[in-house]
């Protein structure tokens, strides 16, 4: 229950910042549409958590910010490493799909290590076998020596502490 | 100050979008051309949001680029995932110049 009345404020919030400045007119609607999606994804919510990870909370939030930073500055090197390949006249590119295994097992980091490798340019998630850990990823230069997938090792082993 | 770094970063992002468009012409397959698009987000779109924000200061502009940054980064990679996903369940076959295909074995085991 607490958890739906703070998810209502977060999407009230949303909807407000979204609007701003807020009319009455937002107001009453904001809090309609809010309403009307914490209903839809009350049973989603609702893995309720233990007092446990309510004391781990600002430990995970630490290695948050850290992730951030690791995916912030391995997406500058890819990107400016990808745009090079897209200039040169010859086109250097080893593009595949390769298998890697992840040991995540929660869905929340599964799926944050899938959308991280998506969003670094030049590796794709093609699908996930979770019941054996592997992660399909399609690589636009695949070297190797397997120095290409250091970065989603990188990746998870800052995941893994978020998240399990 | 601001509209130096405001405009600094949206020359950077004006700059990787036009690299990613050339991508997209450039390489050869379905799933290349989707790494193309992909790098837009990150340093393109973003650069150009980050931009905004630092051009127009704290504000309600500010807080609408924001929030589409953020929309942008959580939807994006599921978009090109899903896009990567289909075209290999429907049978597009990756280029020829393609290394390793260890997904195309596979396939058929993953529900």
């Amino acid at each position: 229950m607490i958890k739906n009345v703070i998810m209502f404020m977060i999407w009230y919030m949303v909807w407000i910042f979204l609007s701003w400045p807020p009319e009455p007119k937002d107001i009453i609607v904001g809090a309609v549409v809010s309403l009307f999606v914490i209903l839809m994804t009350a049973d989603m919510m609702d893995r309720c958590d233990s007092k446990a990870d309510i004391i781990r909370l600002p430990v995970r939030l630490a290695w948050f910010a850290c992730y951030a930073l690791v995916f912030i500055w391995e997406c500058l090197k890819a990107n400016v490493d990808v745009a090079y390949r897209v200039i040169r006249p010859d086109l250097p590119i080893r593009p595949g799909t390769i298998k890697v295994k992840v040991d995540l097992k929660s869905d929340a980091g599964l799926t944050f290590l899938a959308n991280s490798v998506t969003l670094t340019p030049g590796t794709t998630t093609v699908d996930l076998d979770a019941g054996k850990g592997f992660l399909y990823v399609h690589m636009l230069v695949l070297k190797r020596d397997g120095r290409s997938i250091k970065a989603i090792g990188r990746f998870q082993k800052i995941l893994k502490r978020i998240f399990e | 100050m601001n509209e130096t770094i405001g405009m600094v970063l949206v020359v950077t992002g004006l700059v990787f979008d036009f690299f990613g468009c050339l991508g997209l012409v450039r390489f050869p397959d379905v799933y290349n051309r989707l790494q193309a698009s992909a790098k837009c987000i990150t340093l393109g779109t973003c650069g150009i949001l980050l931009g905004l924000i630092c051009f127009k200061g704290f504000g309600a502009t500010s807080v609408k680029a924001f929030l589409c940054l953020v929309f942008i980064i959580l939807t994006a990679p599921v978009s090109a995932h899903a896009l990567a996903r289909a075209a290999y369940r429907s049978g597009v076959k990756p280029w020829s110049g393609t290394v390793e295909d260890e997904y195309s074995k596979d396939m058929d085991g993953i529900k």
